[in-house]
């Protein structure tokens, strides 16, 4: 199957200087160099997103700190958010599917390359776009500012009166070109995978990783959406005097914040599923057991996708919805971990009696496990509308979701890092790296935000720029903040694993981990065509039909 | 396009949403009740239009090129007669009730939602130009008539959408 290459004539072959190699990247419509520069450009807003946290931690070390003045304070924490959430998290699991996607399914490439193209530059200017705003954002007048209103963008805060200067426009215009950006990748995503799969290759048989993305691209098409179509009217406000959100001419505040977490939520998910899928591909290779469950995994996946775009008002508890609202959207909420519990427990099921092998891609996912099962259950705890009340907006929390976000999304995008570095450039990580990476990350994690859950019940509100010494809340301050630095330092062993083990990795030939899906049937890294001749696929784990020809899966399914 | 049209949805969808959540809720006049009339005529046009650019997309399946052509013209005249009916009734609007996008909230409401659908339908026209041109360089053949198929589905859509619309701005809303 995989085991012809096309011979390339040796004119063809020659290295090339590097402006031309750099011209190629720019003008390049292949999926696995677009997947590359998704990855390799969230890296960089990782960075910056990063150090605005380390920001917002050092100026809350201790009480009455100025490290920073209140105003800086504010763009820190509106930019960290908004650059975490659209120019790392979305494009980096985007650029995880656009490598993934067609080698899994026996693809040449995506549906649409060049809509595939400009969706990223779409995504990558809108990030540019944002960060101009330290330059532009107050326009001719001086000084520049980035957006400071939190990265909700609240009504009125993001009213003309409120936000004057144009720091807000830039986060409108970012936030709607880039989303532009994520609903073509959505389309792109969608029509490969309904389009271009291999023969065999059943909507059954299709591996976990590719079924979840389908559904975050549905859930991009429906999600996203509503965003791009509150920024409009946010610029309608802005420009043309309109009054969607002026409260003074009949409009509502209330309606931004539906708008908002009609995306907001649903968000969330479009984060965490591919992260799901991450876990689905990882564990069952690393426990050397197929998957535990696959129907149900699908069925829950999808539903998740529905239930979850019905939550999205557990986000605003407070704001005094009546009580068949609260009933609603708390018993929605809580639903919503029934399926999330079904995967739990299938991964679980995936591990359980197998010979687990602890590389490094698997314990990121023991880790994202744990802290999902955690994380999981603070937002339990918030869903019931009275301990919202309580615990709203403080920085309980700031916890909750970080729990989430990182020891969630990121500890499975370090998964898949570890485990499909090597398919991509050729070269393993180095495991000695890897595992002071695991360890520094898993400590800073839990020192920053098992710390965090405390001064939050403790009464500390979020986006608080210092506090009064004597309320119990320094020394937790503190060691929230020292745990920050240990995770940056973490950072920085990953980010030297990259460089290190790119130029001096041990090299590997197609299969280093003995995996079971397509994209290990080619050379490291593919060729540009990816499959010299069109696979077959007959089961869900083609690999191990091709490895086992006495046993195939196909017998069984 | 499906996807585009599910996406293209939900953005319609907020819109609406915007209008029905603010309907009555203006502090000042002019409401809709006293300035808006029912553009039947221009629906009618548009509505229309659906009929001709499908029987087109069947004709050029069919191979007959000139039929193709002649709906083709004649969709783009439709549409166009309803972007003009649009403007009538925008510039009635504004020159004589002085109603504009910041009036007041039906204004920001009415302009934003019809004004999207506006956007629409013209970005619509512009790709039936740019078939029309080709249809007249003779560089539409069978060969295309999936990519018509397509287009014409973004038509239809256009249609679609301008029957929620009419339905919540000239019936439920007045």
């Amino acid at each position: 199957m995989s085991s012809n290459v096309i011979t390339v004539p040796v004119g063809q072959t020659e290295a090339r200087p590097w402006v031309d190699e750099l011209h190629q990247w720019l003008i390049t419509v292949d999926h696995k160099r677009l997947g590359i520069l998704y990855i390799v450009s969230s890296l960089l807003f990782l960075t910056l997103g990063g150090v605005e946290a380390l920001i917002i931690r050092i100026q809350l070390m201790h009480s009455h700190n100025n490290f920073v003045s209140p105003e800086v304070f504010n763009r820190m924490f509106t930019m960290h958010g908004t650059t975490m959430i659209f120019f790392v998290a979305m494009p980096i699991l985007f650029g995880f599917a656009n490598y993934l996607v067609p080698l899994m399914i026996g693809a040449r490439d995506m549906a649409f390359p060049r809509l595939n193209a400009f969706s990223f530059w779409l995504s990558f200017l809108g990030g540019l776009l944002l960060y101009f705003s330290f330059l532009g954002g107050s326009g001719l007048y001086g000084a520049g500012s980035a957006p400071d209103v939190g990265w909700w963008s609240y009504a009125p805060l993001g009213a003309r009166a409120f936000s004057p200067g144009h720091s807000s426009d830039y986060w409108t215009l970012a936030l709607l070109v880039s989303g532009f950006g994520s609903i073509g990748t959505a389309i792109n995503i969608i029509a490969t995978i309904l389009c271009l799969r291999c023969p065999g290759m059943k909507i059954s048989r299709m591996p976990l990783l590719v079924w979840m993305n389908l559904v975050m691209a549905g859930m991009v098409l429906l999600a996203i959406t509503p965003l791009s179509a509150a920024q409009i009217m946010l610029l309608i406000d802005r420009y043309l005097g309109g009054h969607f959100f002026d409260t003074q001419a009949g409009g509502s505040a209330v309606l931004w914040m539906h708008f908002f977490w009609i995306f907001g939520h649903p968000e969330v998910y479009v984060l965490i599923i591919p992260c799901f899928a991450f876990m689905s591909e990882i564990i069952p290779v690393f426990s050397r057991k197929p998957i535990f469950g696959y129907p149900v995994m699908v069925a829950a996946t999808v539903c998740i996708g529905f239930v979850s775009m019905s939550v999205w008002a557990h986000h605003m508890f407070t704001i005094g919805m009546n009580s068949y609202a609260n009933s609603f959207f708390t018993l929605t909420t809580m639903v919503v971990g029934i399926p999330t519990g079904i995967k739990i427990f299938n991964w679980i099921g995936t591990m359980w009696g197998g010979r687990i092998q602890f590389k490094t891609p698997m314990l990121f996912s023991i880790g994202f496990l744990f802290q999902f099962l955690i994380a999981g259950l603070t937002g339990i705890m918030m869903a019931a509308s009275p301990f919202d009340w309580q615990l709203s907006l403080s920085y309980f929390v700031v916890a909750h979701f970080h729990y989430v976000i990182v020891g969630g999304i990121l500890f499975a995008l370090f998964a898949a890092f570890y485990y499909w570095y090597p398919k991509m450039t050729g070269r393993m990580l180095s495991e000695r790296l890897g595992k002071w990476h695991f360890w520094l990350f898993l400590i800073g994690f839990h020192l920053t935000f098992d710390v965090m859950h405390v001064p939050g019940i403790l009464g500390m509100p979020r986006r608080i720029y210092t506090y009064e010494p004597g309320r119990g809340w320094d020394t937790l301050n503190f060691i929230i903040s020292i745990g920050a630095f240990i995770q940056a330092i973490a950072i920085l062993v990953f980010v030297a694993n990259l460089i290190v083990s790119y130029f001096k990795g041990a090299r590997v030939g197609n299969d280093p981990w003995d995996a079971w899906t397509l994209e290990w049937s080619v050379s490291s890294p593919p060729p540009a065509y990816n499959f010299a001749t069109v696979p077959t696929v007959a089961s869900r784990r083609p690999l191990w039909d091709l490895k086992h020809p006495e046993d195939p899966d196909s017998h069984y399914e | 396009m499906a996807g585009l049209i599910i996406a293209e949805s939900a953005i319609f969808t907020i819109f609406v949403v915007a209008y029905l959540f603010y309907l009555g809720k203006s502090i000042t006049g002019p409401t809709p009740s006293e300035v808006l009339e029912t553009p039947i005529f221009y629906t009618i046009c548009l509505l229309s239009s659906s009929l001709t650019i499908h029987l087109a997309a069947k004709f050029l399946e069919r191979g007959i090129g000139f039929a193709f052509l002649g709906l083709w013209v004649l969709t783009i005249a439709l549409g166009g007669l309803f972007l003009y009916g649009t403007a009538q009734e925008w510039h009635r609007l504004i020159y004589e009730h002085g109603l504009t996008i910041s009036t007041n909230l039906f204004g920001t409401t009415y302009y934003s939602l019809v004004g999207l659908h506006a956007f629409h339908v013209t970005a619509g026209l512009i790709m039936l130009v740019t078939v029309a041109v080709f249809g007249f360089s003779g560089h539409v053949g069978v060969g295309q008539s999936g990519r018509i198929a397509v287009l014409s589905m973004y038509w239809h859509f256009v249609d679609v959408v301008w029957v929620v619309v009419f339905t919540v701005v000239y019936v439920l809303g007045r």
